[in-house]
């Protein structure tokens, strides 16, 4: 009985593709929050068009597209090696912010200070000049595209150190920073609020002037990616994600608009 | 009569089909997950797991060590909480209390075991680890957080099941030991106690089976590291967590690591379970 | 050492009465605070209005109906299977082997952690099945996990209907399952009742095992195979992210309140069956 009832509800699947007139968007949680504002206002201008947005992270957003479980995958990192043979279109770019607790007196590192940090080798505020107290290392879990986008612009070759703590979105990282005055964490830049503090580094502060001109080092791509030729109804959302008008939605939300 | 006949027959064996639902998907649960699971375990070796220290998927190393040590730590610190108040609890509800306050409080502690335990957590985070980062140091997320809130979400499955099973100890019992001289807390340590000893391992180890196996609570509260901690202070990443933090990211090995995770898991799991049911079988006879 | 039977008396009763209380006051203060916190934010509104800006501002509509479609689905489809399987093990069969490992299934069912049932509803029915994040994968990981329960309450339900019902039923010449239909699951009703409220309270509070099926999309759902995001899960989402702490404790409310009820509705239902047989 059990199978009949799988396979009734494998026909049921196949027949919901050609009637779905929806789009599946899922991947990065960084992208999400963007994704999801692309979508309502998608869907309020398009009445009848359905975009559903979903996370899981840029690996499985990547996974899912390859897999046509979803339409369109959204990544936070550049696409590895064995992932090209997928189409990307960049939506927009964003900072990654190091951030610390408000209260905590430094202001500024160098990029291999805060290696140092996640790698282990500084465990206490008061090598840098700080109060004398261990230092919370808050990181991403493997496969996130924060953490992929991290490890190859900060970490390089070195392990972020095992004792650090992990936390699975940007926002979890944001709380536990604005709750522990000895934290330390990386975040989207356009998820930095007053809970918690940019630090600067090499002595850029985090501005979009700066990123433009490329003087903040730790910059990423936010990526869609597609299977081969998207199709007309995923072609119409990301045109409307390339106009003028989406990204000037980014930019209002503190990303970087790519045109 | 024979058209009836019929139809009792295929009735008869439409629903024996149906009695064979459980079976069969407890069944292609445990088939999926070993059959996804193992294959990595083979190719790099059961010791690279079970004994691997690092766990760094992107660079195929799958060390699971660490979880299988945070799982027990966070478990067996739920019990050190959990254990001693539900059963003083139990204890005091059978033995010392009026019936009515039995009567009111049973059905309340009963209903307490239906609070989500995303709720739990939220409470630890809001509370318990602020507490425990300012007063006793560490970043708060710890193994001693996870405990203290897996020990206060068991104590409903803890308490129910142990006034169960004291109450099911005959009054005759008891008003034998007290004829003899003895009192209350004599006759409920050496008599009662000892009689409803069964349902009360019974009690504790499923408290023990929904410990191991709690995700999202213990995600927001134990910090997650990829470290065997060195003290109660410091975080911990449990089997359950490993899982439910990377499922969504993983792909290729990575996602077969994680359910060589749940093989692990599963295992454990079945190993509690049937400690269970041999100790309620022999409440039974 | 020897003390004295009469101080220890004394000691224990004091130390079991500061245990119970400090048990009963933890397990009070949660639902206290989460009440504190949340209550003020929920009202008519806050109901009724689709949740705006990921949960930022707006109420938790989508979310209430999205918790509903998914449980309803899931007891749909556990229901009959459950009921089904209780029939057999009762009335269609004496103790064997079969019912031995039936039952042994089902406990064991029981007690799988509903990571492990995420882990394999995603794998089954999310990928491999090409369902997608959906409310039917969702609903079919619940049903699976909830199955065990309904089995379990139906079985004693059907049990507890005392031997001489059926036997008036058969001396009127009545059919098997004549009988178990028009005799035994009517007067079981209430018993089996309480087990399908019980698992309708599990699935609303579940977290594990529905994020990964069901996913988190926020619109209201279209069919079966539109993505959902239950209460439980708009809460885990908005609390970690610190999203809106007020709407958080709001929607926890909601949510407590809810399975509060439905564990109070099952509990009076089981304690008038059971007055009603013993």
């Amino acid at each position: 009985m059990l199978v009949f009832f799988l396979c009734f509800l494998v026909l049921t699947g196949c027949a919901r593709d050609k009637a779905g007139t929806g789009i599946t968007v899922a991947g990065s949680t960084s992208v999400q929050p963007f994704a999801d504002k692309w979508a309502e206002v998608y869907m309020e201008e398009n009445p009848g068009k359905i975009v559903n947005v979903q996370g899981g992270g840029s690996s499985a957003g990547i996974q899912a597209t390859k897999s046509g479980a979803c339409n369109i995958g959204t990544s936070s990192r550049e696409l590895k090696p064995d992932e090209k043979d997928l189409t990307e279109i960049v939506v927009a770019r964003d900072g990654l912010a190091i951030i610390v607790h408000p209260l905590n007196p430094i202001d500024n590192m160098t990029i291999d200070q805060v290696k140092s940090i996640f790698n282990g080798k500084i465990r206490n505020w008061r090598e840098l000049g700080g109060k004398d107290k261990l230092i919370t290392v808050v990181t991403r879990e493997e496969g996130s595209g924060t953490r992929g986008a991290f490890q190859e612009l900060v970490m390089k070759k070195d392990r972020v150190a095992k004792n650090a703590i992990v936390q699975d979105s940007n926002g979890t990282v944001r709380e536990i920073v604005a709750g522990d005055p000895n934290a330390i964490g990386y975040i989207s830049l356009g998820l930095v609020n007053d809970k918690v503090r940019a630090l600067k580094l090499n002595g850029v502060q985090a501005t979009d002037e700066n990123i433009i001109s490329r003087k903040y080092k730790l910059v990423r791509p936010f990526l869609f990616v597609t299977k081969s030729e998207p199709t007309p109804a995923c072609r119409e959302f990301i045109n409307f994600v390339q106009s003028a008008e989406g990204q000037k939605l980014v930019s209002e939300e503190g990303l970087i608009p790519v045109k | 009569m024979t058209r009836l006949e019929r139809n009792e027959r295929l009735i008869k064996i439409a629903l024996l089909v149906i009695a064979c639902s459980a079976v069969s998907i407890l069944a292609v649960i445990t088939i999926f997950i070993f059959s996804e699971g193992t294959p990595i375990m083979f190719k790099y070796g059961f010791k690279s797991f079970l004994l691997g220290l690092d766990w760094y998927p992107s660079e195929q190393s799958f060390g699971l060590l660490p979880m299988i040590i945070g799982s027990l730590m966070v478990t067996c610190g739920s019990l050190i909480v959990g254990v001693p108040f539900g059963l003083a609890c139990a204890i005091f509800l059978t033995e010392f209390s009026s019936r009515r306050l039995r009567h009111i409080l049973k059905p309340i502690i009963e209903l307490l075991a239906g609070i989500p335990s995303v709720v739990y957590g939220f409470i630890g985070v809001v509370i318990l680890v602020p507490f425990i980062r300012e007063n006793l140091g560490g970043p708060g997320l710890s193994v001693l957080a996870a405990s203290i809130i897996l020990g206060i979400m068991i104590l409903p499955t803890i308490i129910s099941i142990s006034i169960d099973s004291l109450q099911a100890v005959p009054v005759s019992y008891r008003e034998g030991s007290i004829a003899l001289g003895a009192t209350k807390w004599q006759t409920t340590k050496m008599v009662t106690l000892k009689a409803a000893r069964s349902g009360i391992i019974a009690s504790i180890i499923l408290g023990m089976g929904r410990a191991i196996g709690e995700t999202m609570a213990v995600i927001m509260i134990a910090g997650n590291a990829i470290n065997i901690p060195n003290s109660v202070l410091a975080p911990v990443r449990t089997l359950t967590s490993n899982i439910a933090l990377e499922m969504g990211y993983a792909s290729g090995e990575h996602r077969e690591a994680l359910f060589a995770t749940g093989v692990i898991l599963f295992v454990i799991i079945m190993v509690l379970n049937t400690l269970a049911n041999l100790t309620s079988a022999k409440r039974k006879a | 050492m020897h003390i004295n039977p009469r101080l220890e008396e004394a000691v224990v009763k004091v130390l079991l009465w500061l245990f119970t209380l400090i048990t009963v006051f933890v397990l009070f203060f949660i639902i206290f605070y989460i009440l504190k916190h949340g209550l003020p934010v929920v009202n008519y509104q806050f109901l009724t209005t689709d949740p705006m800006d990921m949960g930022k501002s707006g109420g938790i509509y989508t979310t209430i109906i999205g918790t509903i479609v998914l449980t309803l689905v899931a007891i749909l489809i556990a229901t009959p299977l459950g009921i089904g399987t209780a029939i057999y093990l009762t009335e269609y069969t004496r103790e064997n082997k079969i019912t031995k490992i039936i039952r042994f299934g089902s406990e064991c069912l029981a007690g799988i952690p509903s990571i492990i049932f995420g882990l394999f509803g995603f794998i089954l029915f999310v990928t491999k099945l090409k369902f997608g994040w959906s409310i039917i994968s969702g609903s079919l990981t619940l049903a699976f996990m909830i199955l065990p329960t309904i089995i379990r309450t139906s079985e004693e339900a059907i049990k507890s209907v005392p031997y001489n019902f059926r036997e008036v039923s058969y001396s009127l010449g009545s059919t098997q399952w004549q009988t178990v239909t028009k005799v035994v699951l009517p007067s079981a009703l209430p018993g089996i009742l309480t087990g399908v409220i019980l698992s309708v309270g599990r699935s609303i509070g579940e977290t594990a095992a529905v994020i990964f099926t069901a996913g988190s999309a926020l619109r209201l759902p279209t069919s079966l195979f539109s993505s959902s995001r239950t209460m439980a899960v708009h809460f885990y989402i908005m609390a970690r992210e610190g999203i809106s702490m007020p709407n958080a404790y709001g929607t926890a409310a909601v949510l407590i309140i809810t399975i509060l009820i439905i564990n109070i509705v099952a509990y009076r239902l089981m304690h008038k069956f059971i007055k009603k047989y013993s």
